[in-house]
């Protein structure tokens, strides 16, 4: 098992939720809104969604409640059928899956974990994290080995014989992710698996998974509506509005070009020093580029927030971004990292400022 | 304007004709098939004997003890079996015992029977709406036609006897482990009925994971109330043959004895109770998981 997946792909998938989706969905395709799909009793959740989601790594879904996120996630292991558009593993079509094929995809192939956790309290955590191999069939004592190994490795070694009732929220999500890892699937789904716990607790499960990820390497989607989760998560990010795709792209992209107000507004707020990087702020070495050694060294790959700590420390005004082979890759000045850490547009008193009267000389 | 005053009935000799037909109809079927009955039931005839036997025959301290045993490993509790104890040698003192051991013997079998029934039909209507829209009104009649109006078709069918008092019991006692078990699954938690689903559970391995688990503190409190209803039909079993505690309050209620009502009555309510709190303690202790709670 454990056998890498080469992507998820989903295409121009449409959910629409009702009595009669199908009648709908040719008018939701022809462009039917979703007021005016209300009007007929129908919600709609998902509208021509098309997305590859590459092997092993973490793409983020993120969007607000309503957005239509938890929906798009349960069409990956068909927990929610689609109304139409075709979900593909390893290009096997989940939807065309036979009751019993689906069944087996959902055992060997996906792995979730759930915002509420979804555990069973009438079971320890030892036999809840073992739940997905019983299911499968494993036997016992391998169960227990696998089992027990996951509880040590997302620091619940102690409480193997405790109830979910008896642990805090972070732990019982400990419980899920160890539940999730134990089958050792390929594919782990995460459905808003952090936003039940408290800032601090999800900032050490988001550690907990990023350091587990560098291991692991599973084809990860994840789903949020916290936009720092979010970056500091996804090596890929989707954004999700009313049911249809807004944007998609890395971190970055998001940050520095959002696609529309909507996304605009999203990232407003965030510390845009933590996400962008050196490299897309830095002038490539060239000619009548000369670097220095005299200068501070960053990696292109740093935040510019940390590239702006080593040029203030060494008290220099530009930093050398360092190395491909050796040789320095680009020079980053103080101007251009602050200039893009700040939002102007944020600072409307700047332009107050700049257009005040001149400033009379002290005496 | 004779309709307006008096409601239009059917002409008596055609009301007589159908009421004919339709007794004549259930004694043909009777006669033809009074026979077969009595075979399939026979088996659940020698299971109630075995089980009437052992509880009579077996010397009374063995019981005694069994009976306390039983509600200790069941409920933990010793305020239960202390006050059981209490109950047991207060029926055995008063002459009671032989009576009691019956009745206890009827309702084990009862509820057995009730249980074996019920539950299956619970998840299956649980299951399936269309189940549902057929079983429950058929519950509703059973719960609220009066009980001696079954009597009568059981009694020509199967005469009087244990088996057609059972069959009477069963029927009266059946409808709320079967309300309770269909409740009981349906109330599960959708999260974790999700959780089961996505790492790929049969239908089979969802039923017996999650559903009947998590619904078993409503099903158990459905055993409770069949367990109370089959020891309320005692006394109207005991109309067509069963023995036990019933039979000499219906003695007493034909010849005014007051004494004999009452002590009989009372040895009734002594193990309800018994079987009522003993049956709740092992309830709740099966949801020992729930009550250890984080932070309390």
């Amino acid at each position: 098992m454990g056998t890498r997946i080469d992507g998820i792909k989903l295409r121009h998938v449409y959910k629409i939720f009702g009595s009669e989706p199908a009648a709908y969905v040719e008018r939701v395709k022809a462009g039917m809104t979703k007021t005016e799909l209300l009007a007929h009793n129908h919600v709609l959740g998902l509208r021509d969604i098309s997305m590859d989601i590459p092997g092993g790594a973490i793409q983020v879904v993120m969007g607000l409640s309503g957005s239509g996120k938890s929906t798009l996630i349960r069409h990956i292991n068909r927990l929610i059928e689609p109304t139409a558009g075709e979900v593909l593993v390893d290009d096997v079509a989940v939807v065309k899956m036979t009751p019993t094929e689906l069944r087996e995809f959902r055992r060997t192939r996906t792995a979730m974990v759930f915002q509420k956790f979804g555990l069973l309290p009438h079971w320890t955590v030892l036999d809840n994290t073992m739940f997905g191999l019983k299911v499968r069939g494993t036997a016992p004592a391998e169960r227990r080995d696998t089992a027990m190994r996951w509880i040590e490795r997302v620091g619940l070694k102690g409480f193997e014989e405790k109830y979910p009732n008896q642990l805090s929220g972070g732990m019982q999500q400990r419980v899920g992710l160890a539940r999730a890892l134990a089958n050792d699937a390929p594919i782990l789904l995460m459905d808003e698996a952090f936003s039940a716990l408290d800032p601090l607790i999800r900032v050490d499960m988001q550690t907990v998974l990023l350091d587990l990820q560098t291991e692991i390497r599973k084809t990860i989607v994840f789903i949020t509506h916290d936009l720092d989760e979010a970056l500091r998560l996804g090596d890929h990010i989707a954004i999700l509005r009313d049911g249809a795709l807004v944007q998609k792209g890395t971190a970055q992209d998001i940050v520095m070009t959002p696609a529309d107000d909507y996304v605009a507004s999203f990232v407003k707020e965030v510390n845009r020093g933590r996400v962008i990087l050196v490299e897309s702020v830095m002038t490539a070495i060239g000619a009548g580029l000369v670097a220095s050694d005299s200068l501070p060294r960053v990696a292109a790959k740093d935040p510019i927030e940390l590239a702006s700590k080593v040029m203030s420390d060494a008290g220099a005004g530009q930093a050398v971004a360092c190395c491909e082979a050796g040789r320095p890759v680009g020079m980053v000045t103080m101007r251009d990292v602050i200039n893009t850490m700040t939002t102007p547009a944020a600072y409307p008193s700047i332009a107050r400022l700049a257009a005040a009267e001149p400033i009379a000389d002290v005496a | 304007m004779e309709w307006f005053t008096t409601f239009p009935t059917m002409d008596n000799e055609r009301l007589t004709a159908l009421k004919k037909a339709i007794d004549e109809g259930f004694r043909n079927f009777t006669r033809a098939y009074g026979e077969s009955f009595e075979i399939a039931f026979e088996p659940l005839k020698i299971f109630m004997i075995w089980v009437e036997r052992l509880m009579t025959t077996t010397p009374w301290p063995i019981i005694l003890v069994g009976i306390l045993a039983i509600a200790w490993l069941a409920s933990r509790s010793l305020k239960i079996v202390v006050g059981a104890a209490l109950a047991l040698f207060a029926i055995g003192y008063f002459g009671m015992w032989d009576d009691t051991m019956k009745t206890i013997a009827m309702i084990v079998v009862a509820t057995l029977t009730a249980l074996v029934i019920g539950i299956p039909l619970g998840v299956v209507m649980s299951f399936s709406k269309r189940m549902r829209s057929v079983v429950m009104p058929i519950l509703d009649v059973m719960q609220t036609m009066p009980s001696f109006v079954y009597l009568i078709p059981v009694v020509m069918l199967l005469g009087i006897g244990k088996v057609p008092g059972l069959i009477a019991v069963v029927i009266y006692a059946l409808p709320p482990v079967i309300r309770l078990t269909d409740l009981g699954i349906r109330l599960v938690d959708r999260d974790v009925i999700e959780a089961a689903d996505a790492y790929g559970s049969s239908r089979w391995q969802r039923l017996a994971n999650v559903q009947l688990p998590l619904a078993l503190p409503t099903i158990m409190a459905g055993v409770n109330q069949t367990i109370m209803m089959a020891l309320s039909m005692v006394v109207v079993a005991s109309m067509i043959g069963v023995q036990g505690l019933g039979q000499p309050v219906l003695k007493a209620i034909a010849n005014q004895y007051f004494t004999l009502g009452v002590f009989n009555g009372f040895a009734i309510v002594g193990i309800a109770i018994i079987f009522d709190r003993v049956s709740q303690e092992f309830g709740r202790r099966l949801q020992k998981h729930r009550e250890i709670v984080h932070g309390h």
